[in-house]
């Protein structure tokens, strides 16, 4: 068993050699872990990162990012369950952007493995390791990462908090430290007498952190059971104050209109009319946007309408065929990536019948609930920013660099979010706040985007085009060879993080089909890299939102071809490659009683798609209803390996299926000008109350590994959905969204 | 434009353009943030509040609409003191992101005043203009149900 203390020596070793190509400094820098963020006030007591006890109260950090995911809860459980402490005497706080809060798992996310075997695919590992050791200086919150990455250390945190409290109880009462015991927050003497940490904590401070070791599954009282959320009762009665909700004395409203052709320069504005209407203190030039300013976002929103802008053009193609059409060209250059390559997939095998389809999806916006915001205060050489944020450092540094000051001079507040789904791991948002503070120095500003500013100026989901060849042969599948392009999220997102040039595979382009643990003997996938300047990025699930509609589509196609059950014909092909991926599948058929046969008027589909460590199988159930298709039921089932919060999972098994299925039936943005089309809800609808079907969850613990929760619930739901399809009307969808070819209630 | 509000019991007097969106009288002039923006269209109810007792969406009324008491998800309960339809959010542990829940409750209370035993389809038909893109539905469901139950055996 690690300790809390090696664990920390070893990543930091592993992310500093890989930034300068040297384990020497790397050594060096292990002897000078990150300093702890915590500035203890009076009579309050850091012991690590993550653990603050005053002689008043017990704070726990949980420095990820609360974007609905329950991971405030789950953190602080973590700690929580090691410590001797109950959820509900402690705070839970996000606490400041700092090096100490890296994410130790993104790095393997990172690498091109299929993730099931990690020994596979390792060809790129040497240029991944620097991108990835650049990533673990981060803070970041995705990829699916909090529970990989938290699970060990955050225990160990706990651990070494609690045994460093016994220490100074068995000192204070002149007994041995394993004569005593822990419970609710206090040190049990032998005698009985009970010694409340928070009065421990001055003496603790000056004692060595004391490691010890993680107890055993069969002693947990938190985990693996379902914990009540820190945030409900705040979020249940409107006092939860997401970003947007933010207020601060003398605070001034602005709104942001930046050019709609994306990626073209803002040539000139004329403010006039705006700045005569009520309310409106000021207009301010951003740049490549302009904010006005006055005393509330609405008059701040209706003043943009009155500024008359002179816009240049998209770098973009004019018209959503050509859009299309440049995806395509990118099958005529070399793949970016063959990330998986088993046996022949060139030779069509003797007697195997082939089989070929062709899909489609478009660009997605990640439409959080809370429109993209932040409020920042400069004072002339610091500034204050408030915002929810997937990478708080990636914040601190580009305002820093936006303002021309210190990183160390910009203070980061991360707020609860209103989703975040990836969006909120850019900074744009945050470094305009910054730029308008700037010019207003002593005066707090929040500068809020309108639902139509957030949905044009997205980093988009990528739209992909797939080309599919395979060949079945006595009911098998004997061969599957993919080709999928699109634009590389990844290339994008990290030139715009941290710098770095676009280069090498981008395993987010096939993952969802590179990766999938299927026994089929010839078997390869080829992404390419399509050279587009459509704004991209990081949506739920990324790759494997894309890709697991085109496999698994196409998985249910070789299945009708082969004269096989599809869920039947899956299994065959999981059991023979990795178990935990046929007992979900097992799981979902025994759920919704599968039979392989629907009555007339109803269809069923299935998924299965494993991604960020997780596999997850969905039945969904179609029915006509009065001319129309309805969603009724849906089946889930998932293997975390650990079950930590079975409720909280639930949640984000059902809520990241919605998520797929919002997508699937009714989303696509497309561009005319380099402008999107598409700018409110009403064009870009999601699923809801009367369109979501009924769900089953189940959450099995077959793979030996934690798996993660936010994303892998999300790319199964518009293949099972479209199989489903099928199955009722003999039609295949092999283009979404589904709304736009079948008769779905809306 | 100086104008009289009455919000959740109390009288608030605001000197605002008259067509400015009681949403942002709420948030921006008051201070009462529970009530949320989410699309400015009414395509989304994450603005739901009521007036006289029956859900509005407050980025559709104009300050100078208001035509009757407004109540907020402020004003329904606090974390101290819910009411029944909150409880019965926390009881089914309802909110992922949270965003959209103010609106979902104050329309959940609003169907629940009108119709105290609402059907499925009933729900359907009253929540559907109300967005979650976290995809809480099958929880708001059972919570007013739970609610329904637990209001009428009071």
């Amino acid at each position: 068993m690690a300790s809390f203390k090696k664990i920390a020596r070893r990543s930091f070793l592993i992310g500093s050699a890989a930034i300068v190509g040297g384990v020497a400094f790397g050594a060096y820098y292990v002897s000078r872990p990150a300093p702890n963020p915590l500035k203890p006030g009076d009579g309050e007591v850091a012991f690590n990162p993550f653990v603050m006890i005053s002689d008043r109260k017990i704070t726990l950090i949980a420095p990820r990012a609360e974007m609905g995911q329950g991971v405030h809860t789950t953190w602080a459980a973590l700690i929580a369950e090691e410590l001797d402490v109950t959820l509900e005497q402690v705070e839970v706080l996000h606490g400041p952007a700092a090096k100490a809060y890296y994410n130790s798992a993104l790095m393997s996310e990172a690498l091109p493995s299929t993730g099931y075997d990690k020994s596979r695919f390792m060809h790129s590992l040497g240029e991944l390791l620097g991108q990835a050791g650049k990533l673990l200086d981060l803070q970041v919150t995705g990829g699916s990462t909090s529970m990989k990455d938290g699970f060990e250390r955050m225990r160990l945190a706990g651990a070494s908090a609690r045994e460093t409290l016994k220490e100074a109880a068995a000192q204070r009462l002149g007994v041995s430290r394993g004569q005593l015991s822990t419970k609710d927050g206090t040190v049990v003497a032998p005698d009985g007498a009970e010694i409340a940490y928070t009065e421990l904590a001055a003496d603790a401070a000056r004692l060595e952190p004391v490691d010890a070791p993680l107890r055993p599954r069969s002693e947990w009282r938190l985990l693996g059971k379902s914990q009540p959320r820190v945030d409900m009762a705040d979020k249940a009665t409107g006092t939860a104050q997401f970003g947007i909700d933010v207020r601060l004395p003398g605070m001034k409203f602005a709104a942001l209109k930046a050019n709609p052709h994306l990626g073209g320069a803002m040539k000139g504005f004329d403010a006039a009319a705006a700045l005569q209407m009520p309310g409106i203190e000021r207009v301010a030039d951003l740049g490549d946007a302009v904010a006005a300013v006055g005393r509330n976002t609405w008059l701040a929103i209706q003043a943009l309408e009155a500024i008359e802008f002179d816009w240049g053009a998209a770098p973009i193609p004019a018209s959503q065929e050509d859009i299309s059409a440049a995806i395509r060209a990118a099958f005529e250059a070399k793949p970016n990536s063959t990330l998986r390559d088993d046996g022949d997939a060139e030779t069509l095998p003797d007697g195997a019948q082939e089989v070929t389809a062709d899909y489609e999806v478009p660009y997605l916006a990640h439409a959080t609930m809370e429109p993209l915001n932040a409020t920042a205060l400069f004072d002339g050489s610091r500034l204050q920013i408030w915002c929810g944020s997937q990478g708080p450092m990636l914040v601190r540094d580009h305002c820093a660099k936006a303002l021309g000051i210190a990183p160390e001079q910009v203070e980061v507040n991360t707020t609860l979010m209103g989703g975040g789904f990836g969006r909120r791991g850019e900074t744009d948002f945050a470094v305009y706040a910054a730029r308008l503070a700037g010019q207003m120095p002593g005066t707090p500003v929040q500068l809020t985007w309108s639902r139509e500013e957030d949905m044009t100026h997205d980093f988009y989901r990528p739209a992909s085009v797939a080309r599919f060849r395979g060949a079945v042969k006595d009911g098998k599948a004997l061969l599957l060879d993919g080709q999928i392009a699109g634009q590389s999220p990844t290339a994008q997102a990290m030139k715009r993080w941290i710098g770095l040039p676009p280069s090498g595979p981008d395993a987010a382009l096939t993952d969802g089909a590179f990766n999938q643990p299927y026994a089929i003997p010839n078997y390869r996938i080829r992404g390419y890299a399509a050279d587009l300047q459509i704004p991209v990025g990081f949506w739920r699930s990324v790759g494997a939102s894309i890709n697991g509609f085109f496999m698994e589509c196409f998985v249910d196609e070789l299945a009708h071809a082969a004269g096989a059950d599809p869920l039947a014909f899956r299994l065959e092909l999981a059991r023979q490659e990795w178990a935990p991926a046929a007992k979900v599948l097992e799981a979902v058929r025994e759920m919704s009683g599968w039979t392989g046969t629907t009555p007339e008027g109803v269809g069923r589909g299935v998924a299965m798609t494993y991604s960020f460590g997780t596999p997850v199988a969905q039945v969904i159930e179609v029915a006509e209803e009065d001319g129309l298709i309805r969603l009724r039921k849906a089946w889930i089932a998932a293997d975390l390996g650990v079950g930590l919060d079975p409720r909280n999972l639930e949640a984000q098994m059902f809520g990241g299926m919605a998520y797929g299925l919002s997508a699937a039936m009714f989303g696509e943005i497309t561009f005319a000008d380099g402008a999107a089309e598409q700018v409110n809800f009403p064009d870009y609808d999601a699923i809801r109350m009367h369109t979501m079907p009924q769900v089953e969850v189940r959450i099995l613990e077959e793979q030996p590994h934690i798996g993660g929760a936010g994303e892998p619930g999300t790319p199964p739901a518009a293949p099972a959905l479209a199989n489903a399809l099928f199955d009722l009307t003999g039609k295949r969808a092999r283009r979404l969204p589904l709304a736009r070819d079948f008769d779905l209630l809306a | 434009m100086s104008t009289t509000l009455r919000i959740n019991g109390k009288s608030h007097q605001v000197d605002l353009p008259e067509d400015v969106p009681l949403l942002w009288v709420l948030r921006d002039e008051i201070g009462l943030t529970g009530t949320k923006f989410g699309c400015g269209v009414a395509a989304c109810g994450a603005c739901t509040v009521h007036i006289d007792g029956a859900a509005a969406r407050s980025c559709q009324v104009a300050l100078s609409d208001v035509w009757g008491e407004v109540t907020t998800i402020e004003g329904l309960g606090t974390p101290d003191a819910m009411a029944a339809i909150q409880q019965a959010w926390v009881e089914h542990q309802v909110a992922q992101c949270g965003y959209c829940q103010s609106g979902q409750i104050m329309q959940a209370a609003s169907l629940l005043a009108e119709n105290p035993a609402p059907s499925d389809a009933e729900i359907d038909e009253a929540m559907q203009g109300n967005l979650c893109r976290c995809g809480t539905y099958p929880r708001i469901r059972a919570a007013i149900h739970a609610a329904a139950q637990k209001m009428q055996e009071a």
